[in-house]
């Protein structure tokens, strides 16, 4: 309740969240700092590696040489990496608000598993080869399977442990089907298996515009909905005497869930865990206040995402990892380790 | 006023009782909940444990039925350690109906009320004629014969704890050990399982030993209190004898009357009014 | 009949007492009947067909020699796999379900098939090994990792909640691996290992039953004597602990034989979806008797696989399809029915 006063009025009553504000914003700029300096590294390092100086050069005087044509790709793998990583970051935080549950996240309810079926079904069956094409079906996938995951998960009675099952169990039929589409078809297998795991590598300047228009709205409307979120955390029937609109805050929190995983997932494949760990870690310092988590989150979330891209890169050079096994890699032991670290009563 | 203090109570052993805990020390993980704590439960009592939350009365509880294992001295039952026994011989020796038990789907009551039969079981002994009319003489007895086909999930609250006491009968055990058996029931309810404890302890010559919530059903029940705070004994005794505004303060430190129960004699704890309490903490002050 | 109408005891003057549930015992010889007869029509199944008469007397010795070989060399053994594969998973599942008392809580979704699998990739696509070792190698990853498994969710006592959700982690994370795993691969091997992670049954011979049988005969009378256990353990802890059950040793003695029969299962026929999860809920709906149905759960698991093996060979003609894409279509069929039915009963 405290949350949800206005700040003015806080400053008089307390001395101490002034300074608090102050440095949860300082806390955000250097955020910020820390995301273009993983971004610049994402652009430096590689199978070839660049100096700074080579790396300004390709971004602010590009003549065409070697290392400038490298940028160029990197670039737009990095301009991706950020777009999905935010996407991705947010659509955690919404969700776990949603459901009040600190272990939701899009990977972890099948919703990308859903968006990765009805993409892999347009690329074989209908015959869809552009993303703006099948971005389509990767929304259709992905609101399908969300209601689907809720309504298994018992909808308003769901439990953590409820709605994990729910969302691995139709992933498990989900990948399930995509492995008897690759086995039928041989050329399909060739190339969703590098598709299904999750990848910045086939990033190109025509994908990010084709993906920016829908995660510009998710964005904006995940952004948006903070304040009536942090109402409908505190129970529904608290968040209805304070005059929260539930069924409404509810739906556009999906859409914006839908939006934000389906347009990542369309872009790069299913990448799982970084809608999971990002909002934990945002709320270990912030609060839970969503209007600090989601800003927080959509920062650091590309972080994280370029960082792993960074760290495949590296590990097995000259070939790379791809994103979404670093980050499962990563984010299974930090999963365990939540888990672990929670109590009964607390789940 | 014979009132025993806790450090009455504190000699090393006795061979007298069935149950009871010799300096035991009672932690989860690193939270130490009670120390060198020492408690006998008198034979054929009906024992009440009484307290303010969190100190310690469940987990006394969880101790005596060897739930949770002390890290530091010793639950003797029958003079042995219970640790050390066998489980089947503890089971049909001592029982326990823990706080939440969840009945599993689709059981009916007569079959719930059956597992309670389990540590008299074996491989090749699995329903023997005396299973049979144990279960059906336990669910007489709590007055869930007519239920016993019914789904336990349909029951209502109060019939629901009454089938787990049941079953807790079938397992035909001199000790009872039961945990706030009354939580989440009307008061008609409770009052009911509680009448069916004494009708227990009275008519059968069970030991029971139960933690309730509620001071004036303890006096009002119990033939012996025991008076826990923050992991120690304050009082234990006959509640006639140790039942006072005193105890009262120093336990739940609440200001209050204590005066005779109209109906039965036992003590009737009455708080102070909000004001009288207001003025006496500003008087003191 | 009037407290018991559900089971009956059958008593011997000597004070030995038997309780058998008469539903669950002919549920049990029907699923049995099934069974044999899938298996029957299956051996008959293929490029030579065989009638049903003679497929059961060349299995009696009266065959010709051609039949013999066909039926006893080539098709017997994939019956026996499929049914003790079948059997082996709804036991574990079964086991599952009961232990962390949540009909989704399969070893298919705890990340043990996953596992398996991960062993068997890296035998196929690191390592180019033979059939027997991506058997090997899918064992000793299923076990590897169950017993990881059961580490981990240990803290004070294995609890079905923190069981299921390090599952759900470790299943996110072995399927992240099988991925990568893949895009290593030649297309070749990618293939192989695309095949053998839908589960099949075809190609198994008599190598694959002997270890199979012989686990089986050790961890079936295992389990169904800590069968008692496990029902009262259903209630909970504490009071299964009241009654007598060591609770932390059956469960621990359960779970180790379920990871087994699991990790087995995976090795001889590859992570066959959906049996596990299914087999025992199945089950439990035809004897609609609570508690794990043990029994019914094995025989459904083999009566399941077999008839889906068979269904797979009679629509797609003979090994076009892997019986997994045929139990994972059940498998989607059976998580829509749940949604529709356990949630109107306000339960999952």
């Amino acid at each position: 309740m405290l949350v949800d006063s206005p700040p003015e009025q806080r400053a008089e009553t307390a001395p101490a969240p002034p300074t608090r504000r102050a440095a949860r914003a300082l806390g955000l700029l250097l955020s910020v700092l820390l995301l273009v300096f993983v971004a610049l590294a994402s652009i430096a390092i590689g199978a070839k590696a660049l100096s700074p100086d080579q790396v300004w050069h390709g971004l602010f005087h590009d003549t065409g040489t070697y290392g400038d044509v490298v940028v160029d790709e990197r670039l737009s793998r990095t301009v991706l990496g950020l777009l999905v990583g935010a996407a991705l970051g947010l659509s955690g935080a919404v969700l776990q608000a949603l459901t009040r549950n600190p272990l939701a996240d899009p990977g972890l309810l099948g919703i990308n598993a859903g968006a990765s079926a009805a993409v892999v079904t347009a690329i074989t069956y209908a015959g869809v080869t552009s993303l703006t094409g099948y971005v389509w079906f990767a929304f259709l996938g992905a609101s399908a399977v969300g209601a689907l995951v809720w309504f298994l998960g018992g909808s308003r009675g769901a439990t953590p442990v409820r709605l994990a099952l729910a969302g691995t169990a139709i992933s498990a039929a989900l990948y399930g089907y995509l492995q008897a589409v690759m086995i039928m078809d041989g050329a399909a297998l060739a190339k969703m298996r590098f598709w299904t795991v999750g990848s910045l590598a086939s990033a190109g300047s025509s994908t990010i515009t084709q993906v920016l228009p829908f995660l510009a709205v998710g964005t904006v409307l995940a952004l948006a909905l903070a304040r009536p979120l942090n109402a409908v955390e505190m129970g529904d029937d608290t968040a209805r005497a304070l005059g929260a609109d539930l069924n409404r805050t509810r739906a556009l929190a999906m859409l914006a869930a839908v939006l934000l995983c389906g347009a990542a997932t369309a872009a790069c494949g299913p990448i799982v865990f970084v809608g999971l760990m990002v909002p934990h870690v945002v709320r270990s310092f912030t609060g839970p206040d969503l209007r600090w988590i989601l800003p927080y989150a959509t920062v650091l979330a590309p972080v994280l995402l370029l960082g792993a891209d960074v760290l495949g890169r590296v590990v097995a050079r000259p070939a790379e990892l791809q994103v979404g096994i670093v980050t499962a890699v990563i984010g299974g032991p930090v999963f365990i380790f939540l888990v672990r670290r929670r109590r009964t009563a607390q789940l | 006023m014979t009132a025993t203090t806790a450090g009455a109570t504190n000699n090393p052993r006795s061979t007298v009782n069935r149950l009871s805990a010799e300096n035991v020390t009672l932690a989860y993980d690193q939270r130490v909940i009670a120390e060198q704590l020492s408690v006998e439960i008198p034979d054929n009592s009906f024992t009440v444990i009484v307290g303010p939350n969190a100190c310690g009365k469940s987990t006394l509880l969880r101790a005596l039925s060897r739930m949770l294992k002390p890290s530091q001295g010793r639950v003797l039952l029958d003079g042995q350690a219970i640790q050390s026994m066998p489980a089947k011989k503890v089971a049909r020796t001592l029982g326990l109906l823990p706080q939440s038990s969840v009945a599993p789907d689709g059981i009916t009551v007569a079959d719930l009320v059956g597992r309670g039969r389990y540590p008299h079981q074996g491989l090749l002994r699995q329903w023997s004629a005396q299973d049979e009319r144990v279960v059906r003489e336990s669910m007489r007895q709590t007055g869930v014969a007519e239920l016993a086909e019914r789904y336990v999930d349909e029951l209502s609250g109060g019939q629901r704890q009454r089938v787990w006491i049941a079953m807790a009968l079938a397992q035909q055990t001199p000790l009872l050990l039961l945990d706030e058996p009354t939580t989440y029931l009307d008061i008609q309810h409770q009052i009911d399982v509680l009448d069916l404890c004494a009708e227990l302890h009275e008519e059968q010559g069970r030991t029971l030993v139960a933690v309730l919530h509620d001071l004036n059903h303890a006096a009002r029940y119990a033939t012996h209190l025991i008076a826990l705070r923050g992991g120690t004994v304050i009082a234990e005794g006959a509640p006639n004898d140790i039942v006072t505004a005193e105890l009262v303060e120093e336990v739940f430190g609440l200001r209050c009357q204590v005066i005779e129960d109209p109906e039965t004699g036992t003590p009737l704890v009455v708080p102070a009014a909000r004001r009288t309490r207001a003025e006496r903490v500003t008087a003191a002050s | 009949m009037k407290t018991h109408p559900r089971s009956r005891a059958v008593r011997t003057p000597g004070g030995l007492s038997l309780r058998l549930e008469p539903r669950a015992l002919i549920v049990v010889v029907l699923l049995l009947a099934a069974a044999c007869a899938a298996g029957v029509a299956l051996i008959g199944t293929g490029d030579a067909k065989i009638p049903a008469a003679d497929v059961l007397r060349t299995l009696a010795g009266n065959g010709t020699a051609y039949q013999d070989f066909i039926v006893n060399e080539l098709r017997l053994p994939r019956v026996l796999v499929g049914l003790l594969v079948g059997a082996s998973l709804g036991l574990g599942g079964a086991l599952f379900q009961s232990v962390s008392r949540n009909p989704l809580g399969s070893p298919d979704l705890l990340g043990l098939s996953q596992a398996s699998t991960a062993g068997a990739l890296v035998v196929i696509v690191l390592l180019s090994g033979s059939a027997a070792q991506v058997t090997l190698g899918a064992l000793a990853g299923g076990l590897v990792t169950g017993f990881a498994l059961y580490a981990l969710a240990w803290k004070q006592g294995v609890h079905g909640y923190r069981l299921v959700l390090v599952g759900i982690g470790v299943n996110a994370v072995m399927t992240a691996v099988n991925g990568y795993l893949l895009t290593k691969a030649d297309l070749v091997d990618a293939t192989r290992a695309v095949v053998w992670m839908t589960g099949s049954l075809s190609g198994r011979d008599w190598e694959q039953v002997r270890p199979l049988l012989g686990l089986c005969a050790v961890l079936f009378p295992l389990v169904l004597a800590n069968a008692r256990g496990l029902r009262m353990m259903e209630m909970g802890d504490d009071i299964s602990h009241a009654l007598g059950v060591r609770v932390q040793r059956v469960r621990l003695l359960l779970m180790a034989s379920a990871v087994l029969l699991t990790a087995a299962a995976t090795a001889a026929a590859g992570p066959v979806s959906f049996v596990a999860l299914t087999a025992p809920q199945l089950a439990r709906r035809l004897t609609r008797s609570p508690g794990p149905n043990l029994v019914p759960s094995l025989c459904m698991g083999a009566a399941l696989l077999v008839a889906a093996d068979w269904a797979s060979q009679r629509a797609f003609g003979a090994d076009q399809l892997p019986v997994g894409v045929v139990t994972g279509v059940l498998g989607g069929a059976y998580l829509l029915w749940l949604l529709v039915t356990e949630r109107r009963a306000g339960r999952i």
